[in-house]
Protein backbone atom coordinates (compact mmCIF):
# COMPACT_ATOMS: atom_id res chain seq x y z
CA UNK A 1 0.00 0.00 0.00
CA UNK A 2 2.93 2.46 0.64
CA UNK A 3 6.22 2.42 -0.34
CA UNK A 4 8.63 4.93 0.63
CA UNK A 5 11.89 4.41 -1.81
CA UNK A 6 15.54 6.22 -0.58
CA UNK A 7 13.73 9.08 0.58
CA UNK A 8 15.55 11.42 2.21
CA UNK A 9 14.81 14.90 4.34
CA UNK A 10 16.46 17.45 5.98
CA UNK A 11 15.99 20.84 7.72
CA UNK A 12 17.66 23.85 7.93
CA UNK A 13 19.16 24.51 11.76
CA UNK A 14 18.73 28.00 13.41
CA UNK A 15 22.75 27.83 13.61
CA UNK A 16 22.71 27.64 9.26
CA UNK A 17 23.92 23.75 9.37
CA UNK A 18 21.55 21.06 8.08
CA UNK A 19 19.74 18.34 10.15
CA UNK A 20 19.34 15.01 7.98
CA UNK A 21 15.45 13.73 9.59
CA UNK A 22 15.16 11.16 7.28
CA UNK A 23 18.34 9.52 5.53
CA UNK A 24 18.15 7.62 2.34
CA UNK A 25 15.20 5.38 4.01
CA UNK A 26 12.92 2.61 1.96
CA UNK A 27 9.81 1.19 3.41
CA UNK A 28 7.30 -0.78 2.29
CA UNK A 29 3.82 -1.14 4.13
CA UNK A 30 1.35 -3.71 3.14
CA UNK A 31 -2.53 -2.92 2.57
CA UNK A 32 -4.40 -4.05 5.86
CA UNK A 33 -1.43 -3.45 7.87
CA UNK A 34 -1.14 -1.53 11.26
CA UNK A 35 2.51 -0.62 11.10
CA UNK A 36 4.57 1.36 13.75
CA UNK A 37 6.99 4.01 13.28
CA UNK A 38 9.17 3.84 16.72
CA UNK A 39 12.16 5.73 18.48
CA UNK A 40 13.14 8.34 20.88
CA UNK A 41 12.52 11.77 20.05
CA UNK A 42 14.16 13.71 17.22
CA UNK A 43 14.64 10.00 15.40
CA UNK A 44 12.21 11.33 12.24
CA UNK A 45 9.35 9.41 13.13
CA UNK A 46 7.20 11.97 12.83
CA UNK A 47 8.90 13.44 9.58
CA UNK A 48 8.62 9.96 8.05
CA UNK A 49 5.24 9.73 8.64
CA UNK A 50 4.58 13.57 7.19
CA UNK A 51 6.53 12.16 4.02
CA UNK A 52 3.79 9.26 3.52
CA UNK A 53 1.26 12.49 3.13
CA UNK A 54 3.74 14.95 1.68
CA UNK A 55 2.93 17.34 4.29
CA UNK A 56 7.11 17.29 4.35
CA UNK A 57 8.66 16.90 0.38
CA UNK A 58 11.46 15.12 0.69
CA UNK A 59 14.67 16.24 -0.91
CA UNK A 60 14.94 12.98 -2.90
CA UNK A 61 13.29 9.35 -3.54
CA UNK A 62 10.07 8.06 -3.82
CA UNK A 63 6.86 8.41 -1.81
CA UNK A 64 4.16 5.47 -3.44
CA UNK A 65 0.85 5.27 -2.06
CA UNK A 66 -1.79 2.86 -3.54
CA UNK A 67 0.08 2.75 -6.71
CA UNK A 68 0.91 6.34 -7.20
CA UNK A 69 4.24 8.62 -6.67
CA UNK A 70 2.44 11.30 -4.88
CA UNK A 71 6.06 13.22 -5.52
CA UNK A 72 4.93 13.52 -9.02
CA UNK A 73 1.23 14.38 -8.84
CA UNK A 74 0.42 17.91 -9.45
CA UNK A 75 -0.89 20.53 -6.79
CA UNK A 76 -4.52 19.51 -7.75
CA UNK A 77 -4.01 15.49 -8.02
CA UNK A 78 -1.87 15.88 -4.49
CA UNK A 79 -4.87 17.39 -2.90
CA UNK A 80 -7.11 13.90 -4.34
CA UNK A 81 -4.69 11.43 -3.50
CA UNK A 82 -4.89 13.45 0.21
CA UNK A 83 -8.45 12.41 0.12
CA UNK A 84 -7.76 8.90 0.62
CA UNK A 85 -5.36 9.15 3.14
CA UNK A 86 -6.75 10.55 6.58
CA UNK A 87 -4.51 11.86 9.49
CA UNK A 88 -4.87 11.78 13.29
CA UNK A 89 -2.96 13.93 15.48
CA UNK A 90 -1.28 14.13 18.81
CA UNK A 91 -2.80 17.74 19.14
CA UNK A 92 -6.17 16.90 17.19
CA UNK A 93 -6.43 19.63 15.52
CA UNK A 94 -9.87 20.22 15.37
CA UNK A 95 -11.87 23.11 13.99
CA UNK A 96 -12.61 25.26 17.47
CA UNK A 97 -15.98 26.62 16.01
CA UNK A 98 -16.99 23.76 14.20
CA UNK A 99 -19.10 21.14 16.40
CA UNK A 100 -18.20 17.67 16.37
CA UNK A 101 -20.18 16.81 13.30
CA UNK A 102 -19.21 20.01 11.60
CA UNK A 103 -15.64 18.36 12.56
CA UNK A 104 -16.28 15.20 11.01
CA UNK A 105 -18.37 16.98 7.74
CA UNK A 106 -15.27 19.01 7.29
CA UNK A 107 -12.92 16.50 4.58
CA UNK A 108 -16.58 15.50 3.04
CA UNK A 109 -17.45 18.77 2.49
CA UNK A 110 -13.91 19.75 0.53
CA UNK A 111 -14.21 16.11 -1.64
CA UNK A 112 -17.95 17.80 -2.86
CA UNK A 113 -20.03 15.29 -1.40
CA UNK A 114 -23.76 16.30 -1.35
CA UNK A 115 -25.40 17.47 2.23
CA UNK A 116 -27.50 13.94 2.54
CA UNK A 117 -24.50 11.63 1.78
CA UNK A 118 -22.34 14.18 4.46
CA UNK A 119 -25.39 13.60 6.85
CA UNK A 120 -25.56 10.00 6.83
CA UNK A 121 -21.52 9.61 6.91
CA UNK A 122 -21.37 11.83 9.76
CA UNK A 123 -23.57 9.73 11.67
CA UNK A 124 -21.89 6.64 10.55
CA UNK A 125 -18.65 8.04 11.73
CA UNK A 126 -19.99 9.21 15.07
CA UNK A 127 -21.61 5.98 15.58
CA UNK A 128 -18.25 3.84 14.79
CA UNK A 129 -16.17 6.04 17.67
CA UNK A 130 -18.94 5.82 19.93
CA UNK A 131 -19.93 9.66 19.76
CA UNK A 132 -23.40 9.72 18.31
CA UNK A 133 -24.71 11.41 21.52
CA UNK A 134 -22.34 14.32 20.83
CA UNK A 135 -22.67 15.55 17.48
CA UNK A 136 -23.80 19.08 18.42
CA UNK A 137 -21.13 19.60 21.06
CA UNK A 138 -17.85 22.11 20.36
CA UNK A 139 -14.51 20.30 20.68
CA UNK A 140 -14.29 22.64 24.13
CA UNK A 141 -17.07 20.82 25.92
CA UNK A 142 -14.83 17.30 24.93
CA UNK A 143 -12.24 15.46 26.85
CA UNK A 144 -9.01 14.69 25.46
CA UNK A 145 -9.96 11.39 24.31
CA UNK A 146 -13.38 12.32 22.78
CA UNK A 147 -11.95 15.04 20.88
CA UNK A 148 -9.79 12.28 20.23
CA UNK A 149 -12.24 9.64 18.18
CA UNK A 150 -13.57 12.97 16.82
CA UNK A 151 -10.41 13.23 15.25
CA UNK A 152 -9.97 9.64 14.28
CA UNK A 153 -13.88 9.95 13.31
CA UNK A 154 -12.74 12.62 10.83
CA UNK A 155 -10.07 10.66 9.52
CA UNK A 156 -12.20 7.80 8.82
CA UNK A 157 -14.86 9.52 6.84
CA UNK A 158 -14.14 10.22 3.14
CA UNK A 159 -13.90 6.31 3.43
CA UNK A 160 -9.81 6.53 3.16
CA UNK A 161 -7.41 3.12 2.30
CA UNK A 162 -4.86 4.84 4.72
CA UNK A 163 -4.65 6.55 8.25
CA UNK A 164 -1.72 8.04 9.11
CA UNK A 165 -1.53 8.73 13.25
CA UNK A 166 1.03 10.87 14.82
CA UNK A 167 1.59 10.20 18.13
CA UNK A 168 -2.56 10.12 18.83
CA UNK A 169 -2.21 9.39 22.26
CA UNK A 170 0.58 10.90 23.62
CA UNK A 171 -1.62 13.68 25.09
CA UNK A 172 -3.91 11.03 27.00
CA UNK A 173 -3.77 9.65 30.26
CA UNK A 174 -2.90 5.63 30.10
CA UNK A 175 -6.66 4.66 30.25
CA UNK A 176 -7.72 6.62 27.44
CA UNK A 177 -4.57 6.19 25.64
CA UNK A 178 -6.30 2.02 25.77
CA UNK A 179 -9.92 3.18 24.53
CA UNK A 180 -8.00 5.33 21.51
CA UNK A 181 -6.36 2.77 20.33
CA UNK A 182 -9.28 -0.32 20.84
CA UNK A 183 -11.36 2.45 18.62
CA UNK A 184 -8.18 2.20 15.70
CA UNK A 185 -7.74 -1.38 15.87
CA UNK A 186 -11.47 -2.21 15.55
CA UNK A 187 -11.23 0.34 12.07
CA UNK A 188 -8.67 -1.06 11.02
CA UNK A 189 -10.26 -4.56 11.47
CA UNK A 190 -13.58 -3.60 10.52
CA UNK A 191 -12.93 -1.93 7.59
CA UNK A 192 -9.05 -3.26 6.36
CA UNK A 193 -7.49 0.45 6.60
CA UNK A 194 -3.95 0.59 6.54
CA UNK A 195 -2.94 2.15 10.07
CA UNK A 196 0.69 4.16 10.33
CA UNK A 197 1.39 4.96 13.73
CA UNK A 198 3.80 7.36 14.89
CA UNK A 199 4.65 6.59 18.99
CA UNK A 200 7.24 6.36 21.37
CA UNK A 201 5.81 4.08 23.58
CA UNK A 202 6.39 0.44 22.95
CA UNK A 203 3.60 -0.46 24.69
CA UNK A 204 1.09 1.40 21.71
CA UNK A 205 3.30 -1.22 19.52
CA UNK A 206 2.17 -4.17 21.25
CA UNK A 207 -1.21 -3.40 21.65
CA UNK A 208 -2.00 -2.93 17.95
CA UNK A 209 0.82 -3.24 15.34
CA UNK A 210 1.25 -5.92 13.19
CA UNK A 211 5.00 -4.72 12.36
CA UNK A 212 6.99 -1.80 13.59
CA UNK A 213 9.76 0.18 12.01
CA UNK A 214 12.22 1.12 14.97
CA UNK A 215 13.66 4.53 13.95
CA UNK A 216 17.20 6.04 14.96
CA UNK A 217 18.85 9.40 13.41
CA UNK A 218 16.45 9.03 10.60
CA UNK A 219 17.15 5.86 10.01
CA UNK A 220 15.30 2.25 9.76
CA UNK A 221 17.28 0.48 12.24
CA UNK A 222 15.34 -2.38 12.41
CA UNK A 223 11.60 -3.98 11.48
CA UNK A 224 10.22 -5.88 13.92
CA UNK A 225 7.32 -8.20 14.19
CA UNK A 226 4.92 -8.53 16.51
CA UNK A 227 3.01 -11.76 17.42
CA UNK A 228 0.55 -10.75 19.99
CA UNK A 229 2.21 -9.19 22.31
CA UNK A 230 5.84 -10.38 21.79
CA UNK A 231 8.16 -8.07 20.22
CA UNK A 232 10.76 -10.12 18.49
CA UNK A 233 13.45 -7.46 18.48
CA UNK A 234 17.08 -7.78 17.71
CA UNK A 235 18.72 -4.52 17.65
CA UNK A 236 19.85 -2.95 20.93
CA UNK A 237 18.09 0.35 20.74
CA UNK A 238 14.62 -2.31 20.09
CA UNK A 239 15.53 -3.68 23.00
CA UNK A 240 15.56 -0.48 24.94
CA UNK A 241 12.59 0.51 23.67
CA UNK A 242 11.01 -2.23 24.77
CA UNK A 243 12.76 -2.45 28.34
CA UNK A 244 11.56 1.67 28.47
CA UNK A 245 7.69 0.44 28.16
CA UNK B 1 -30.07 79.53 37.29
CA UNK B 2 -28.78 76.11 36.89
CA UNK B 3 -32.39 75.23 35.80
CA UNK B 4 -32.43 77.64 33.85
CA UNK B 5 -29.20 77.38 32.09
CA UNK B 6 -30.20 73.86 31.54
CA UNK B 7 -33.80 74.12 30.60
CA UNK B 8 -31.89 76.74 27.69
CA UNK B 9 -29.88 74.44 26.57
CA UNK B 10 -32.52 71.71 25.92
CA UNK B 11 -34.51 74.29 23.89
CA UNK B 12 -31.02 75.34 22.01
CA UNK B 13 -30.52 71.89 20.91
CA UNK B 14 -34.14 70.60 20.30
CA UNK B 15 -34.08 73.74 17.63
CA UNK B 16 -31.01 72.07 16.36
CA UNK B 17 -32.61 68.83 16.02
CA UNK B 18 -32.64 68.72 12.05
CA UNK B 19 -29.01 69.87 12.21
CA UNK B 20 -27.84 66.92 14.84
CA UNK B 21 -29.90 63.87 12.85
CA UNK B 22 -28.15 65.53 9.94
CA UNK B 23 -24.93 65.52 11.35
CA UNK B 24 -25.48 61.49 12.37
CA UNK B 25 -26.40 60.43 9.32
CA UNK B 26 -23.35 62.47 7.87
CA UNK B 27 -20.88 60.30 10.32
CA UNK B 28 -22.91 57.54 9.39
CA UNK B 29 -22.16 57.75 5.61
CA UNK B 30 -18.22 58.41 6.12
CA UNK B 31 -18.40 55.23 8.62
CA UNK B 32 -20.03 52.85 6.11
CA UNK B 33 -18.23 54.01 3.35
CA UNK B 34 -14.43 53.57 5.25
CA UNK B 35 -15.45 50.31 6.95
CA UNK B 36 -16.88 48.45 3.58
CA UNK B 37 -13.46 50.07 2.04
CA UNK B 38 -11.91 48.27 5.23
CA UNK B 39 -13.21 45.13 4.93
CA UNK B 40 -13.62 44.46 0.94
CA UNK B 41 -9.93 45.79 0.43
CA UNK B 42 -8.14 45.53 4.20
CA UNK B 43 -9.30 42.06 4.91
CA UNK B 44 -8.12 40.55 1.74
CA UNK B 45 -5.08 42.10 2.05
CA UNK B 46 -4.56 41.02 5.50
CA UNK B 47 -5.28 37.42 4.53
CA UNK B 48 -2.48 37.89 2.11
CA UNK B 49 0.02 39.82 5.12
CA UNK B 50 -0.61 36.67 7.03
CA UNK B 51 -0.40 33.89 4.16
CA UNK B 52 2.91 35.07 3.19
CA UNK B 53 4.90 35.01 6.46
CA UNK B 54 7.32 32.72 7.14
CA UNK B 55 6.22 28.92 7.59
CA UNK B 56 2.13 29.73 6.33
CA UNK B 57 0.15 28.63 3.14
CA UNK B 58 2.49 30.87 0.41
CA UNK B 59 5.67 32.23 2.45
CA UNK B 60 7.18 34.64 0.51
CA UNK B 61 9.63 37.02 2.40
CA UNK B 62 9.65 39.79 -0.74
CA UNK B 63 5.53 39.98 -0.90
CA UNK B 64 5.20 39.98 2.95
CA UNK B 65 8.10 42.37 2.95
CA UNK B 66 6.93 44.92 0.46
CA UNK B 67 3.67 44.60 2.00
CA UNK B 68 4.12 45.07 4.95
CA UNK B 69 6.31 48.08 4.08
CA UNK B 70 3.64 49.92 2.20
CA UNK B 71 1.11 49.50 4.73
CA UNK B 72 3.30 51.23 7.36
CA UNK B 73 4.38 53.87 4.69
CA UNK B 74 0.06 54.57 5.05
CA UNK B 75 -0.41 54.25 8.81
CA UNK B 76 3.15 56.24 9.61
CA UNK B 77 0.86 59.62 8.19
CA UNK B 78 -0.86 61.52 10.85
CA UNK B 79 -4.18 61.42 9.88
CA UNK B 80 -4.89 65.01 9.23
CA UNK B 81 -2.08 64.71 6.77
CA UNK B 82 -2.88 61.84 4.84
CA UNK B 83 -6.45 63.67 4.36
CA UNK B 84 -4.80 66.73 3.13
CA UNK B 85 -2.44 64.94 1.22
CA UNK B 86 -5.14 62.95 -0.59
CA UNK B 87 -7.15 65.59 -2.05
CA UNK B 88 -5.65 65.09 -5.37
CA UNK B 89 -7.13 61.44 -5.74
CA UNK B 90 -10.27 62.55 -3.72
CA UNK B 91 -10.63 65.29 -6.45
CA UNK B 92 -10.32 62.83 -9.03
CA UNK B 93 -12.63 60.00 -7.61
CA UNK B 94 -15.34 61.98 -6.20
CA UNK B 95 -15.35 65.52 -7.99
CA UNK B 96 -15.32 67.43 -4.73
CA UNK B 97 -13.13 67.77 -1.70
CA UNK B 98 -15.69 68.96 -0.01
CA UNK B 99 -18.88 66.78 2.30
CA UNK B 100 -18.98 63.56 3.99
CA UNK B 101 -18.91 61.47 0.75
CA UNK B 102 -15.15 63.11 -0.34
CA UNK B 103 -14.09 62.59 3.38
CA UNK B 104 -15.11 59.02 2.98
CA UNK B 105 -11.48 58.52 0.60
CA UNK B 106 -8.61 59.22 2.89
CA UNK B 107 -10.94 57.60 5.47
CA UNK B 108 -11.43 54.38 3.05
CA UNK B 109 -7.74 55.06 2.53
CA UNK B 110 -6.33 54.91 6.17
CA UNK B 111 -9.20 51.92 7.38
CA UNK B 112 -7.61 49.77 4.63
CA UNK B 113 -3.73 49.45 5.93
CA UNK B 114 -5.09 49.62 9.47
CA UNK B 115 -8.06 46.69 9.54
CA UNK B 116 -5.18 44.59 7.40
CA UNK B 117 -2.76 44.72 10.64
CA UNK B 118 -5.95 43.63 12.74
CA UNK B 119 -7.03 40.72 10.36
CA UNK B 120 -3.20 39.43 10.12
CA UNK B 121 -2.91 39.78 13.80
CA UNK B 122 -6.09 37.75 14.66
CA UNK B 123 -5.39 35.30 12.13
CA UNK B 124 -1.74 34.14 13.80
CA UNK B 125 -4.25 32.97 16.79
CA UNK B 126 -5.29 30.21 15.07
CA UNK B 127 -2.89 27.32 15.64
CA UNK B 128 -0.44 26.14 13.10
CA UNK B 129 -1.83 22.60 13.44
CA UNK B 130 -5.62 22.99 12.52
CA UNK B 131 -4.55 24.66 9.23
CA UNK B 132 -1.93 21.52 8.61
CA UNK B 133 -4.93 19.00 9.34
CA UNK B 134 -6.95 20.71 6.53
CA UNK B 135 -3.94 21.08 4.66
CA UNK B 136 -3.43 16.80 5.44
CA UNK B 137 -7.34 16.33 4.08
CA UNK B 138 -6.65 17.76 0.74
CA UNK B 139 -8.43 21.16 0.99
CA UNK B 140 -7.83 23.64 -1.34
CA UNK B 141 -5.85 27.51 -0.61
CA UNK B 142 -9.59 28.97 -0.78
CA UNK B 143 -11.10 26.56 0.91
CA UNK B 144 -7.88 26.71 3.96
CA UNK B 145 -9.20 30.79 3.79
CA UNK B 146 -12.69 30.60 3.97
CA UNK B 147 -13.94 27.45 5.79
CA UNK B 148 -10.54 27.48 7.93
CA UNK B 149 -8.93 30.23 8.17
CA UNK B 150 -12.04 32.63 8.38
CA UNK B 151 -14.54 30.68 10.42
CA UNK B 152 -12.33 29.67 13.06
CA UNK B 153 -11.20 33.59 13.74
CA UNK B 154 -14.46 35.16 12.99
CA UNK B 155 -15.11 36.14 17.15
CA UNK B 156 -11.68 38.02 16.77
CA UNK B 157 -12.77 39.73 13.39
CA UNK B 158 -15.60 40.76 15.00
CA UNK B 159 -13.66 42.59 17.96
CA UNK B 160 -11.07 43.78 15.30
CA UNK B 161 -14.13 45.32 13.37
CA UNK B 162 -15.66 47.27 16.36
CA UNK B 163 -11.85 48.61 17.51
CA UNK B 164 -11.65 49.86 13.50
CA UNK B 165 -15.01 51.18 13.81
CA UNK B 166 -14.83 53.04 16.83
CA UNK B 167 -11.42 54.41 16.16
CA UNK B 168 -12.87 55.57 12.75
CA UNK B 169 -15.60 57.09 14.63
CA UNK B 170 -13.06 59.68 15.94
CA UNK B 171 -11.52 59.89 13.00
CA UNK B 172 -14.40 61.47 11.30
CA UNK B 173 -14.43 64.03 13.20
CA UNK B 174 -10.92 64.92 12.08
CA UNK B 175 -12.32 64.54 8.20
CA UNK B 176 -15.39 66.75 9.63
CA UNK B 177 -12.85 70.45 9.88
CA UNK B 178 -12.50 70.01 6.40
CA UNK B 179 -15.43 70.06 5.54
CA UNK B 180 -16.50 66.67 6.15
CA UNK B 181 -19.72 66.96 7.99
CA UNK B 182 -20.64 64.57 10.53
CA UNK B 183 -21.04 64.58 14.64
CA UNK B 184 -17.50 65.92 15.47
CA UNK B 185 -17.37 68.68 13.01
CA UNK B 186 -20.74 70.01 14.56
CA UNK B 187 -19.64 69.98 17.84
CA UNK B 188 -16.28 71.86 16.87
CA UNK B 189 -18.42 74.38 14.42
CA UNK B 190 -21.09 75.29 17.02
CA UNK B 191 -19.29 74.18 20.21
CA UNK B 192 -15.69 75.44 19.88
CA UNK B 193 -15.89 78.42 16.89
CA UNK B 194 -19.37 80.00 18.59
CA UNK B 195 -18.68 78.76 22.49
CA UNK B 196 -22.01 77.08 22.39
CA UNK B 197 -20.35 74.80 25.44
CA UNK B 198 -24.08 72.64 25.56
CA UNK B 199 -23.65 71.62 22.00
CA UNK B 200 -20.05 70.50 22.65
CA UNK B 201 -20.88 68.53 25.84
CA UNK B 202 -24.46 67.24 24.20
CA UNK B 203 -22.07 65.85 20.80
CA UNK B 204 -19.69 64.54 22.97
CA UNK B 205 -22.21 62.95 25.11
CA UNK B 206 -23.61 61.44 21.70
CA UNK B 207 -20.47 60.04 20.91
CA UNK B 208 -19.79 58.40 24.01
CA UNK B 209 -23.38 56.94 23.87
CA UNK B 210 -22.33 55.22 20.03
CA UNK B 211 -19.75 54.19 20.70
CA UNK B 212 -21.03 52.13 24.43
CA UNK B 213 -23.05 50.80 21.96
CA UNK B 214 -20.57 50.09 19.27
CA UNK B 215 -18.56 48.23 21.68
CA UNK B 216 -21.36 46.56 23.68
CA UNK B 217 -23.18 44.85 20.29
CA UNK B 218 -19.48 43.58 19.18
CA UNK B 219 -18.53 42.06 22.25
CA UNK B 220 -22.14 40.40 22.09
CA UNK B 221 -21.51 39.13 18.90
CA UNK B 222 -18.06 38.24 19.40
CA UNK B 223 -18.63 35.70 22.62
CA UNK B 224 -21.75 34.36 20.88
CA UNK B 225 -19.55 33.07 17.80
CA UNK B 226 -16.72 32.09 20.01
CA UNK B 227 -17.12 28.47 20.42
CA UNK B 228 -13.30 27.91 21.86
Amino acid sequence: MIHLQNIRKRFRRPDGGWFDAVCDTSLSIGAGEVFGLIGFSGAGKSTLLRLINLLERPDGGAVIVAGQDLTALDAKALRRARQQLGMVFQQFNLMANRTVAGNIAFPLEIAGWSAADIASRVAECLEIVGLADRAEHYPAQLSGGQKQRVGIARALAPRPKVILADEPTSALDPKTTQSILDCLKDINQRFGVTVVIVTHEMHVVRSICHRAAVLDAGSVVEVVEVNGAEVDARSALARSLLEAA
Amino acid sequence: MEELTFAAALTDLASMAPEIWQACRETALMLAVGLVAAIALGGPLGIVLYLSQPGQLFANRWVNGLLGWTVNLVRSFPFIILMVSLVPLTRLIVGSTIGPVAAAVPLSFAAIPYFARLVEQTLREIPRGVVEAAEAMGASPMQIIVKVLLNEARSGLISSLTILTISFLSYSAVAGVVGGGGIGDLAIRYGYYRFQTDVMVAMVLLLVLIVQIIQFAGNRLASRLDKR
